[in-house]
């Protein structure tokens, strides 16, 4: 099936005064329509600025590169900026972490509501808005008419996001890219925000990416996974299967620093990953995770390690050979 | 029976709120009647989402606001009477946000050294000594006692929290949401290093987290809060294996765990908290229980304990 968005070799460079900071490393995304790709990892692996580079959305100091980037048949390199701004919200639509701040808090709903379809779309005033209360009840938004009039900070945290939601939907794009949609909420909000997503996108065949660094919430909404790691893609494949049988020492790491009720013993001491993540400052050489692994070998400090394909779709950048990695999720 | 180091009884604390200028003031009851009792030696849990009251109980226990009505009664003693400099010696927080909790422009050590120097406790060698000794125990490296906190990670951040909480050996330390602002990897090495300390030296928590996943991990006891009251109280094991409250049920049915095969939970709760200024009639969790009655509109429910599980609720499990 043809990828809704294909980007291969993804760099993202940020020139500093120490030094170059690769940022991001050779990152391949494909998302097709209808499925959700989940991109994981810690602060500052890379996972934001990743999608922003897709949006050119980055600072202006950052800089990427790709080897080739198409959404929907449509070369990203090639566009201009004027184009760019019309596929932006339209055809790719974005949903922000922190609800709070992206609002602005100067216009009413109503307004940030609308003003996306009304620079996209040759609509009216009226059409707009009936197509903004149109989504606000969609997405579980009581009395939607009169919320249009109000404020962000007359909106709980959970509203908020639900408004953020329903802005990404306004002009029906094929794409949404949603940055941390739940980390500032509430549990049981949490859950219900990411059903309304999964059930949205199923409704609209939307492709999805999530950057998150929930492997709960990965685990439950995604259909591909990306592990990344310092700048780089250190695992992917369907979720299942990444879940089942982790192969790169990171995500097995990962996995057992997360107590869950019910398997984990209360009180017994959790794994962890010891160390801290290397400085993407200039050039690395071997394994970006080899300070860190339980299994390092002398050729880690030294091979530069590929991602390596065990099945269709599924990949990881270890060296170890994937039988031995199977192995050490049961030595854990 | 252990003795409870910590006892709240009927705390309520009752907030002002402005609702304009010609409008007057209303109350907002952030804490209604909390009854709160941890021993020695125990790992307390509140839970509860954002606005539900969790913070403030912490705060009046660490005396930073004062209780409308009840008492607090640290070991035997009421707070209230109790010397400001003795209490913040025995009680200490660790706070949420390592980013925000540290002064940046103090030195590390002059920031762990902060409680030794208010106390007056020795002359500066033997705080030089606390200092080196403290930092070893919380896993930091000894030089760092020169660094700022801009030069240091989440998770040293939060392990320069817990020395400065632990450099006067307090006998009970309040954690509001340790692990929240850290990544998982981070996470897990702190919550074991609290266990660890716990171990060590025989202290008590009061973790104040929404991270359910957290509380069955290190809480040997979990009260659970909605709109300003303790709804369910139990063991962690008998409240997870046996939830009563339908709060309780919706709150352990919305962890999200690794386990892809399990899908998306549905939670039945209506996404309205409600306004705390003007709380709804009877049991406050009616209009978003799936189970609600006539009754549960009308009386407020009355709290009933059963081998040690407490549960206010006209229809508990």
């Amino acid at each position: 099936m043809n990828a809704l968005l294909e980007v291969k070799g993804l760099h993202v460079d940020i020139p500093l005064e120490a030094g170059v900071l690769h940022a991001v490393r050779n990152v391949d995304i494909a998302v097709e329509r209808g499925k959700t790709l989940a991109l994981v990892g810690e602060s500052g692996c890379g996972k934001s600025l990743s999608v922003l580079s897709i949006m050119d959305l980055l600072p202006s100091k950052a800089a990427w590169t790709a080897d080739s980037i198409f959404f929907d048949g449509q070369n990203l390199e090639q566009v201009t900026a004027g184009q760019m701004a019309d596929i932006r919200g339209s055809k790719i639509a974005m949903i922000f972490q922190e609800p709070m701040t992206s609002l602005n808090p100067c216009y009413t709903i109503g307004n940030q509501l609308e003003e996306a379809l009304l620079r996209h779309k040759s609509v009216s005033r009226q059409a707009a808005q009936d197509r903004a209360v149109f989504l606000l009840e969609k997405v579980g938004i009581t009395a939607a008419t009169s919320r249009l009039k109000q404020y962000p900070h007359q909106l709980s945290g959970g509203l908020r996001q639900r408004v953020m939601i329903a802005m990404g939907l306004m002009c029906d794009p094929p794409l949404i890219i949603a940055d941390e949609p739940t980390t500032a909420l509430d549990v049981t909000i949490q859950a219900q925000i990411l059903a309304l997503l999964a059930s949205i996108q199923e409704e609209f065949d939307m492709g999805m990416i999530l950057i998150t660094h929930d492997l709960g919430v990965v685990a439950r909404i995604a259909d591909t996974v990306n592990i990344m790691y310092c700048g780089q893609v250190v695992e992917s494949g369907e979720a299942n299967d990444l879940f089942e049988t982790p192969l790169h020492p990171y995500t097995q790491g990962l996995l057992r620093c997360i107590p869950i009720p019910g398997k984990t013993n209360p009180g017994s001491h959790l794994g962890s990953i010891p160390g801290m993540v290397p400085t993407p400052i200039g050039d690395q050489t071997g394994c970006v995770f080899q300070n860190r692994c339980d299994y390092v070998f002398a050729g880690c400090m030294t091979t530069a390690v590929e991602q390596t394909a065990v099945a269709s779709g599924r990949t990881y950048r270890c060296l170890l050979s994937p039988e031995k990695c199977k192995k050490n999720i049961k030595q854990a | 029976m252990t003795t409870a180091l910590l006892q709240t009884e009927d705390v309520t604390k009752v907030y002002k709120i402005s609702t304009g200028i010609f409008k007057g003031k209303q109350s907002l009851t952030a804490a209604n009647g909390i009854n709160l009792d941890v021993n020695e030696g125990e790992v307390m849990g509140l839970v509860g989402e954002s606005g539900c009251g969790k913070s403030t109980v912490a705060k009046i226990i660490l005396g930073l606001e004062k209780a409308t009505s009840g008492n607090v009664i640290f070991a035997g003693a009421p707070i209230a009477g109790m010397d400001r400099q003795e209490m913040s010696r025995r009680i200490q927080p660790i706070f949420q946000d390592p980013y925000s909790s540290l002064n940046p422009r103090k030195s590390i050590e002059a920031i762990v050294s902060l409680p030794y120097r208010v106390h007056k406790v020795g002359d500066k060698r033997a705080m030089q000594v606390r200092v080196a000794e403290i930092l070893e125990t919380v896993g930091l490296p000894a030089r760092m006692r020169y660094s700022y906190p801009n030069q240091l990670s989440g998770g040293q951040r939060q392990r320069v929290a817990i020395a400065r909480a632990l450099m006067m050996s307090p006998e009970l330390v309040i954690c509001d949401e340790p692990t929240s602002a850290l990544d998982v990897s981070v996470q897990s090495q702190i919550l074991n290093l609290l266990l660890d300390l716990q171990e060590q030296q025989g202290l008590t928590y009061l973790v104040i987290t929404h991270n359910l996943c957290v509380v069955e991990h290190i809480a040997t006891r979990v009260a659970v809060m909605y709109l300003g009251r303790i709804v369910e109280e139990a063991e962690t094991k008998a409240l997870f294996a046996n939830p009563r409250h339908p709060y309780t049920h919706a709150l352990l049915a919305s962890v999200l765990t690794p386990e892809p095969q399990l899908g998306l939970p549905e939670t039945h709760l209506g996404i309205a908290y409600p306004n705390p200024i003007d709380p709804p009639s009877g049991c406050t969790f009616h209009p978003r229980c799936p189970q609600a009655t006539d009754v549960c509109k009308q009386a407020r429910p009355e709290t009933r304990v059963e081998a040690g599980h407490l549960v206010e609720c006209h229809h508990p499990h």
